[in-house]
């Protein structure tokens, strides 16, 4: 193969990290791979509605990069090494004007200038938004580039090719990778010099979540079996308003609540009246009550807390399990111009008009903010293996702020592009080609999938699945016990035990769904021991992760990143410290806003209201400490340690320079 | 309203709601094999779509009649009817299943693939040629490069609002599926064109817009539109492709005449 002359990298996912990464990689001339199991513009990116964040301050609210970094920070319950959060929230801006240039047709304000909203966790309207579907908007930009390298010749596509495993060499070096073609079920090696895994999520291990059918994380759990690392899997986002359905919970974005939706119930337990019959003195908005500065957006983490347990107490609208979502107050002509396909989508799977009625909805689970442990390059432990977007853990901390997922996934996307690179030219590449180590591991892929062809049992594939998703979600999600977690590791063990009695009832093998989701399947599970392992032993609460026996978050004892290993037998935990070098954690209180420091600062360094300096350049810089170093070395396993983390990063060197690019931007003041 | 309203409070049961869900799946093994109906049956719930109705048939398949069968094979992702993967023929009317609503259809409930495209097993087509289109027609924006350029041209929202529709297309093929002149490729179809007209709108889209015309000028381009206008009515996104259609001809008619004087 093309190893032996030029760079090839093979990436495996097709949404906005993988297209992000695969446009970077072959504008610099290098040949890309893609594999992804769907076509690529039908990826999950496709989903995200709301918008994308970048402190572009065209509201003259005094909003900076800084803001930004703090904002996410202290949303993410200070778990997030700060070093990378703060260089993607200096890249957001470019990263928007970017999209624009690509034809994004984001919304406009009256000067023809990029509108902004606003998102939960903020007090800035921060996120540029494409009506309700931004997301779509975002991957069919990239998309439409990534198929102008595609006629160029650069990227090669493998779309309906699931990835099974890695190719490692004796040295524990990613070699390539080996994927399943969906139609066939032919097994084929496909060699790289390096592999970015951005396959997204992992919500199916939940059942019914907000993803789509293709988030299953079953290629980062082949990754995590293979001796990757993962990182803080406990920490899932279950978002406050969703729409419950049979085959799936639909999202209602936090960009309604944005727009100036209310979060309410009947102040009588049981009220059946019509919303519109309830008076305003007999409603409840209990956001708003509790937290007077960010009302109904308040981060994610404490909505759905709020919402559930509003519920539990039995204030759910008619007792059931549903709070409203309240637009009716918005004149229905804005709300189509700004909400428009996510009201539809209401609309289309409920029945009822929300620009008339209130909407139902109920916290569903959303998205990870754990993944495969990545450095400040986005590389894992596995040398030649790279990791960004949702499959990566570096930057929501313990819970994510809206409108930050898109801007993540394109800033790991365009880490990971140069990291890439960088190491594809510094590696011995010679001989590997015929070695066989490809062969081997095709042989190993054929024998589990033989395997399960051949095995009849009486297990029903489904049936586990389904299983597995309400033990995950009754347990492992808003609001967690020690002893039931407990349960749910027994649970999950005696479904992968049955797993090995399941039968492929699919006689015809031609494009068949079962084979393809039995391995799916296999590796749910072994992914959910990871979830529900690190919650139990997490023994405090921050961010989405919620213990009322430990109502406390515990700096002292768990400012740690989780990090599982795979011992062959089920998970391993280890403990990371966290890199807090820059913004000293503190307590999240959001009944009071940081507004008052806020205003301060725009005061002081932004008095003139006009737009603070264009964003930070897209490529790392020479001094900026994102910039890939010594990309040749394997990742180091515990870079947080400090004295290892200067060596590596050389911050203590460049930190200074940084910190005077804040103060040019007009933040520095709002330094806490 | 209110009523509507109330309806709600519970999950919504018809007072006609049937006991069951008969459905109709036109199926085919692999491509050149022969087609064949099977019937099968499912318990009914409130709230079904046709999606939940398949998930429930793979399950356990077993026809009506009480036959072990394969379970029959679709596409599926997102399930919001953004990503377009699971579009085919349902009662005759092509559109996503993850949309059509159980309540909402008579039945027996008939699924049957779309025809305008390679049947790859059961309810699954082969789209790549869409794809095909919209490489031919450079369906993107020539950036210098993705570095950083600072912001992009002003706009006005009327035209980003334009645009804005245009860009909502998912691909799904529904129109393409409706046409009576899209046929084994003989017509490049709306749904190309009106990605043409989305990059022809954009301020640097404009400066390459001559060769995207040049790309449906053939014999096979916007010309064979035989304005039968079934596209707009099936486009689930809504998008008004007639008018991209009537846009674009002006715009490659306009070019055929007087394309020549630039050089």
């Amino acid at each position: 193969m093309a190893t032996t002359n030029g760079i090839r990298i093979a990436i495996v996912g097709g949404g906005l990290a993988g297209l992000a990464a695969a446009m970077k990689i072959a504008e610099e001339g290098h040949a890309v791979d893609l594999f992804s199991v769907v076509p690529v513009k039908r990826s999950h990116s496709v989903c995200a509605q709301g918008g994308i964040n970048g402190a572009v301050n065209t509201k003259g609210e005094g909003d900076s990069p800084w803001k930004h970094f703090d904002d996410t920070v202290y949303g993410g319950d200070f778990l997030a090494n700060q070093p990378p959060v703060k260089a993607m929230c200096e890249m957001a801006p470019s990263i928007i004007y970017l999209f624009d240039r690509m034809g994004v047709p984001f919304s406009r304000t009256t000067e023809g200038l990029l509108d902004f909203r606003r998102f939960g966790g903020t007090l800035h309207h921060r996120a540029a938004f494409a009506g309700a579907s931004t997301g779509q908007q975002l991957l069919y930009a990239l998309d439409e580039q990534v198929r102008r390298h595609e006629v160029g010749g650069k990227v090669k596509k493998y779309e309906g090719w699931e990835m099974m495993s890695l190719v490692l060499d004796d040295h524990q070096v990613a070699r390539g990778l080996v994927a399943m073609n969906l139609q066939t079920l032919e097994l084929k090696a496909f060699p790289a010099d390096a592999v970015i895994i951005a396959t997204g999520g992992p919500g199916l291990i939940f059942g019914k979540s907000t993803n789509s059918m293709v988030c299953t994380g079953s290629a980062v759990s082949a990754c995590y079996q293979q001796g990757a690392r993962y990182a803080n899997g406990e920490f899932i986002q279950v978002h406050p308003t969703s729409i419950p359905g049979e085959d799936k919970l639909r999202l209602m974005s936090e960009s309604a609540r944005g727009e100036g939706g209310r979060v309410w119930v009947p102040k009588e337990k049981g009220d059946t009246r019509p919303a519109s019959s309830i008076p305003e003195s007999e409603r409840w908005y209990f956001l708003e009550e509790k937290y007077p500065a960010y009302g109904n957006l308040v981060p994610r983490d404490i909505a759905t807390r709020e919402i559930f347990q509003v519920c539990m107490d039995g204030y759910g609208i008619g007792g059931q399990n549903q709070v409203y979502l309240d637009l009716t107050h918005i004149p229905a002509e804005t709300l189509d111009k700004k909400l428009g396909a996510i009201l539809e989508i209401y609309e289309m799977f409920v029945g009822d008009d929300p620009r008339h009625v209130p909407m139902r909805i109920f916290p569903g689970v959303h998205y990870s903010m754990g993944g495969l442990w990545v450095d400040y390059n986005q590389r894992t432990n596995i040398p030649g293996l790279l990791a960004a977007g949702e499959c990566d853990y570096s930057i929501h901390g313990a819970n994510r702020l809206g409108a930050n997922s898109l801007v993540s996934c394109v800033y790991g996307g365009f880490i990971a592009a140069p990291a890439a690179i960088e190491y594809a030219k510094n590696i011995e590449r010679n001989g590997v080609d015929g070695s066989g180590i490809y062969d081997e591991e095709v042989g190993r892929q054929q024998e589990i999938n033989d395997q399960l062809i051949r095995q009849s049992g009486t297990e029903n594939q489904y049936k586990i699945h389904e299983e597995m998703g309400k033990w995950m979600t009754d347990n492992v999600t808003v609001v967690r016990y020690n002893d039931r977690l407990k349960e749910t590791d027994d649970k999950l063990l005696e479904l992968i035990d049955r797993y090995g009695h399941i039968s492929i009832n699919d006689s015809n093998l031609w494009a068949t769904h079962a084979l393809p989701h039995a391995r799916q399947l296999f590796n749910m599970l072994q992914l959910a021991r990871v979830i529900t392992l690190g919650a139990l032993n997490r023994n405090e609460s921050r961010g989405a992760h919620y213990k009322p026996d430990f109502p406390n978050r515990d700096d002292e004892n768990w400012m740690k990143t989780t990090i599982a290993e795979y011992s062959g037998e089920g998970p391993v935990l280890s403990y990371e410290s966290v890199d807090v070098s820059l913004i000293e954690p503190r307590k999240r209180d959001y009944s009071k806003g940081k507004k008052q420091d806020a205003a301060k600062a725009s005061a002081s360094a932004n008095a003139s209201g006009l737009p603070p300096k264009e964003g930070a350049a897209q490529v790392p810089t020479e001094d900026s400490e994102t910039k890939p170093r010594d990309l040749t070395g394997a990742a180091v396993w515990d870079q947080n340690k400090e004295e290892v983390r200067d060596v590596m990063h050389g911050q203590t060197e460049t930190r200074r320079e940084q910190d005077k690019s804040i103060e040019d931007a007009g933040g520095k003041s709002d330094k806490l | 309203m209110s009523t509507q309203e109330q309806s709600l409070t519970e999950p919504q049961v018809r007072s006609d709601a049937p006991k069951s869900v008969v459905i109709r799946i036109r199926r085919r093994d692999k491509p050149g094999a022969e087609q064949r109906w099977e019937e099968f049956e499912i318990p009914y719930r409130p709230n079904l779509n046709i999606i939940s109705c398949l998930m429930e048939i793979r399950k356990n398949p077993v026809t009506r009649e009480g036959k072990p069968t394969t379970p029959p094979a679709w596409d599926m992702n997102c399930l919001e009817q953004v990503c377009g993967i699971c579009t085919m023929v349902i009662n005759g009317r092509v559109r996503q299943s993850c949309s059509a609503l159980v309540d909402q259809l008579d039945q027996p409930i008939t699924l049957e693939p779309m025809t305008k495209f390679p049947n790859v097993r059961d309810l699954i087509v082969d789209r790549s040629r869409m794809f095909e289109h919209l490489r031919r027609v450079h369906a993107w924006i020539e950036i210098d490069g993705s570095y950083d350029l600072g912001p992009g041209p002003r706009m006005d929202q009327e035209d980003v609002a334009e645009r804005y529709a245009y860009s909502r297309c998912m691909t799904c093929g529904c129109c393409l599926e409706a046409c009576p002149q899209y046929y084994e490729d003989q017509y490049i179809g709306p749904q190309a064109i009106a990605q043409v007209r989305l990059m022809n709108m954009h301020p640097s889209g404009k400066m390459t817009r001559d060769e995207r015309l040049e790309a449906i000028m053939g014999d096979d381009g916007i010309t064979a539109c035989g304005n039968a206008q079934n596209c707009v009515k099936v486009c689930p996104m809504s998008i008004p492709l007639t008018k991209a259609i009537y846009e674009e001809n002006r715009e490659t008619v306009v070019h055929g005449l007087f394309g020549w004087l630039k050089w």
